[in-house]
């Protein structure tokens, strides 16, 4: 099937197979391989890319589906090279480990704050339901996103 | 002077690569001409096979090779053992990569498929034919000694792996001479690692050449040089491994597995680059798992509340076939370290290694000492109970005196420094722990349960040795080596055999590197893990990174410092002995104007215009760090729970971690340590925990079933420490990694059993989820 999407800006058209994973589009046909697969259960969210706005875990997700959608990943998320607010809290606040569910951290919590820009600390570990991550006992996760809170609050 | 970046939290230089996606995991390489590989494993956790056709999965579209055992049998050899402990009759049978006759867990493997994408190689897999005829399994370890169990290995009879004995002082005399004993029986359930990025493996072969290029997801790509060369028969100056980026491993990234072995028999049967990457699912069945003890445990004590001896019967799940390190994790990492930060006349361990079919075990974080740990606090927090003290005091009444350089345990070991009483003394005073138990008593009187858990511990990590690694059966070495060279601009780049995967030594190291040789931290690049460019080490586990690998490197630093400063004296024209080193400066002593930098002398003797006589050119070191010792970090954690009787529902309301690990590097990074670890032992506390049906089928096979931490049910945790030097490596640091996982599972658990003691449950087995609290507490209400 022929897909047209626009992903980090750029028009991408492809024929796919329809039961081609949108993760694995973005990662072998784009070569942006920041989105990482980490389960295939939809469990974990390593996976996640920002949908028309909107948080997707990619691994649950065909490429046909995203058909017509604007995506952004991890590599698409700086502006111009420059880190954003949320890239820059999770470094200062050593808010990663290995780095492997950093990329849908990152996305899954930028969307948190454009939903609830001033979240208590329960309301982040909430959001962070939808997300393992395996090195940082998540403290410093949610460090990170109260950081960025309050940097963009500014 | 300037400031010491050692001791300083500053942020990690692996990051910006990693928060943009920019990094290059295994998943992540592209090969032109790269093929994919899918594997096909047993459903049956115990099958003969009979037959395996292969026909129409080869006629399948894509479809370029498919291989059976029968393919590989021959040519790949048996997946090795490489800890095998001397002296307890230890059986390494042997590991076929593919499955020719028996399958003997569920996910061996049988077959493998290589196609032009994964889609038709996984398409495939489902066209392959096995016929089977299943047989009896077992997976509890106990059970599978027992007389007419399902037999795994013809040359293993009983499925005795091995029996491994360790005895200190003699603990059956001071069972007969103790006022009290206190017994109990502890299941240390399975676990399923879970380093987020899954295990994967691309393989290149150039015929030409007879050289083999493996990407892998290791934590020690020069063992997984060596393990290959056995395997595949390629000369290990033939093969090359890169594991540059590795996302997580927490030990599971430790072994040579099969799976590794058939992705390169591929490549080398078709010339071409291949990959294969698991699955979460088929990780769960092939990536090794962790514990798995059936532990029966006694404590012998006198009636004021001194530990005498500890002694131990364990059961301890091996798999179907013996892991990489796997039998040295129950014994050496476990047996030995009975006494923790006490003092303890008599320790006897006494284990069986027992194959069942289940998958193989190896070590997860902590590897054997969170077992030990359990274990002993387990029956010190029985023994408080008994004799009616409180846990805090029964556990400072029998800490070990503060030691600075040794002090000889029971089992054998020497610990290196200990100072254990002032970090008892504030963590309860950071918890307010008179406050927290009248706060208990309280809450008791109006019908609400909380809990207070206490541990000690003292954990021996660092490894460690050679001497010692060879006379405990470790197939290898225990030092490190680095190569340290100041190129002509000053700049440095460190090469080190460890290999981190997340734990940031690229920071640290440069940080301690910045400070020996007096440049800038960001001057200093830190290369590891592609044994193309660098020298020989055994790898990222055991906490052993900074305590063995930094102290390889500043030993190759310090002999840089000299070269240079005799170059120095030479062009200041000084008296060597006159020339002194200091902040990166050489200066002639009492003539301050008379100096050169350490960058000058890099530019001065890569130039090689003028030395001294006799002296080579270059500016760069490389020394070999073999630790005199292992290193014995130790601390306190307190846990606060809070159980709802109504639900058997818990909550951890505050976790304190109260670590020593000597000298910290970047105590930032030393947090993230212990709160990942914490977090660790936590979830096999509440809710980790393998399920096998009774037929061996893994029933928490996929992180749907297998409950993982997760952000919203853990507590902030408060991160406290002192620094007690270790006295026998250059820094004085010790191992911080695994300290996290193997204090707070006992903390948590015994914390839950102290909430739920007026109500009459003394025992559960792990993981505490709620249905078990509530039916314990019920079963109590009801007798």
């Amino acid at each position: 099937m022929n897909i047209q999407l626009t992903v980090n800006g750029k028009s991408q058209e492809k024929d796919v197979d329809p039961r081609l994973l949108l993760v694995h589009f973005i990662r072998d046909d784009l070569g942006l391989t920041g989105t990482k697969i980490g389960c295939d259960t939809s469990q974990c969210g390593a996976c996640v890319v920002s949908m028309d706005g909107k948080t997707v875990k990619s691994c649950t997700c065909l490429a046909v589906q995203a058909n017509g959608t604007e995506v952004t990943t991890i590599e698409g998320v700086s502006n111009n090279g420059e880190l954003v607010p949320m890239q820059e809290a999770f470094w200062n606040n050593h808010g990663l480990q290995c780095g492997y569910c950093t990329s849908g951290m990152i996305i899954t919590t930028m969307e948190l704050l454009k939903k609830n820009a001033n979240p208590s600390e329960d309301e982040i570990r909430e959001g962070l339901k939808g997300n393992i991550c395996r090195c940082t006992g998540y403290q410093n996760i949610v460090k990170s996103v109260q950081a960025a809170a309050e940097v963009m609050r500014s | 002077m300037t400031t010491r970046i050692f001791g300083s939290g500053i942020r990690r230089r692996e990051d910006p690569r990693l928060i943009t996606g920019g990094a290059t995991y295994t998943d992540d390489v592209q090969l032109p001409g790269m093929l994919q590989v899918a594997i096909l494993r047993s459903p049956h956790a115990h099958a003969k096979i009979n037959s395996v056709d292969t026909t129409a999965a080869a006629a399948a579209p894509g479809v370029v090779a498919v291989y059976t055992g029968a393919d590989t049998d021959g040519v790949l050899n048996p997946i090795p053992c490489a800890w095998t402990p001397p002296d307890c009759e230890l059986i390494a049978v042997a590991h076929p990569a593919i499955a020719k006759d028996v399958a003997r867990y569920q996910g061996d493997a049988i077959a493998v498929v290589v196609a032009e994408d994964r889609y038709q190689a996984e398409d495939a897999l489902e066209l392959i034919n096995v016929d089977y005829t299943p047989l009896p399994s077992v997976t509890n370890p106990e059970a599978a000694m027992q007389p007419g169990a399902p037999q795994l290995h013809e040359d293993a009879p009983n499925n005795q792996a091995f029996h491994w004995i360790a005895q200190g002082g003699d603990t059956d005399a001071a069972f007969e001479a103790a006022d009290v004993i206190v017994k109990d029986t502890i299941i240390q359930q399975r676990l399923i690692p879970n380093a987020m990025e899954p295990r994967s493996a691309v393989a290149s072969w150039t015929k030409a050449t007879g050289e083999l290029t493996l990407w892998s997801t290791s934590q020690n790509p020069h063992i997984c040089r060596f393990l290959a060369s056995l395997v595949t028969g390629v000369g290990e100056h033939k093969i090359r491994v890169i594991a540059t980026e590795v996302g997580g491993g927490f030990g599971s990234k430790i072994p040579m597995y099969a799976d590794e072995m058939i992705a390169s028999f591929c490549s080398m049967q078709l010339g071409v680059p291949v990959k294969w990457t698991a699955t979460r699912s088929e990780g769960f069945l092939s990536t090794i798992h962790g514990r798995d003890h059936v532990e029966y445990v006694e404590m012998a004590a006198s009636r004021e509340g001194k530990i005498l001896a500890i002694r131990t019967k364990i059961y301890a799940g091996m798999g179907a076939y013996l892991s990489t390190a796997g039998p040295g994790v129950p014994t050496v990492l476990h047996g030995l370290i009975y006494s923790g930060p006490y003092d303890v006349g008599a320790t006897k361990a006494d284990i069986y290694g027992v194959f069942s079919n289940s998958t193989p075990t190896d070590a997860y974080r902590g590897a054997g000492r969170p077992e030990a740990t359990f274990l002993v606090e387990r029956l010190v927090d029985l023994l408080a109970v008994e004799l009616g003290i409180d846990p805090v005091e029964l556990r400072r009444k029998n800490l070990i005196p503060k030691f600075e350089d040794g002090h000889d345990v029971a089992s054998g070991v020497t610990y290196d420094s200990g100072d254990y009483e002032p970090l008892l003394n504030m963590v309860l005073g950071h918890a307010d722990y008179q406050a927290l138990r009248q706060e208990q008593a309280t809450m008791r009187e109006n019908g609400h349960y909380m809990g207070i858990g206490v541990t000690c511990y003292t954990e021996i990590c660092g490894l460690g040795p050679s001497q010692v690694a060879g006379a405990v059966g470790f197939g290898g070495g225990l030092w490190e080596s680095a190569i340290v060279r100041f190129h002509p601009t000053g700049k440095v780049n460190v090469y080190s055999g460890i290999s981190p995967h997340g734990q940031g030594e690229e920071t640290t190291f440069a940080q301690i590197i910045s400070d020996e040789l007096g440049v800038d931290v960001d001057d200093v690049a830190i290369i590891h893990g592609d044994t193309s460019n660098t020298p020989m080490g055994w790898g990222t586990y055991g906490s052993r990174t900074t305590a063995v690998g930094a102290a390889a490197m500043v030993l190759a630093a310090r002999k840089i410092k000299e070269k240079a400063r005799l170059l120095a004296a030479h062009l200041l024209e000084a008296a060597e002995a006159d020339v002194e080193y200091a902040d990166g400066h050489f200066t002639v002593k009492g003539s301050p104007d008379q100096t050169k930098s350490i960058q000058e002398m890099a530019t001065m003797a890569n130039v090689a215009w003028n030395l001294p006589e006799g002296m080579e050119p270059g500016l760069e070191a490389s020394a070999f760090y073999d630790p005199p010792n292992f290193v014995y970090p130790f601390g306190t954690h307190l846990a606060v729970v809070d159980v709802d009787v109504d639900n058997g529902h818990i909550v951890v309301r505050r976790y304190i971690a109260g670590d020593d690990c000597g000298p910290q590097i970047n105590p930032m990074i030393v947090e993230g340590q212990v709160h990942g670890g914490v977090v660790q032992g936590i979830g096999q506390a509440l809710w980790e925990g393998v399920v096998y049906d009774d037929n061996g089928q893994l029933i928490t096979g996929s992180m749907t079933d297998y409950a993982l931490p997760r952000a919203h049910l853990l507590p902030q945790m408060e991160v406290l420490s002192t620094v007690t030097p270790s006295p026998h490596n250059p820094l004085g640091v010790k191992g911080i990694g695994e300290t996290g996982a193997i204090a707070s599972t006992v903390t948590v658990y015994n914390a839950v059993i102290d909430a739920l003691r007026p109500l009459g449950v003394t025992r559960l087995e792990m993981p505490l989820t709620p249905e078990k609290v509530w039916q314990a507490i019920r079963q109590q209400q009801g007798s």
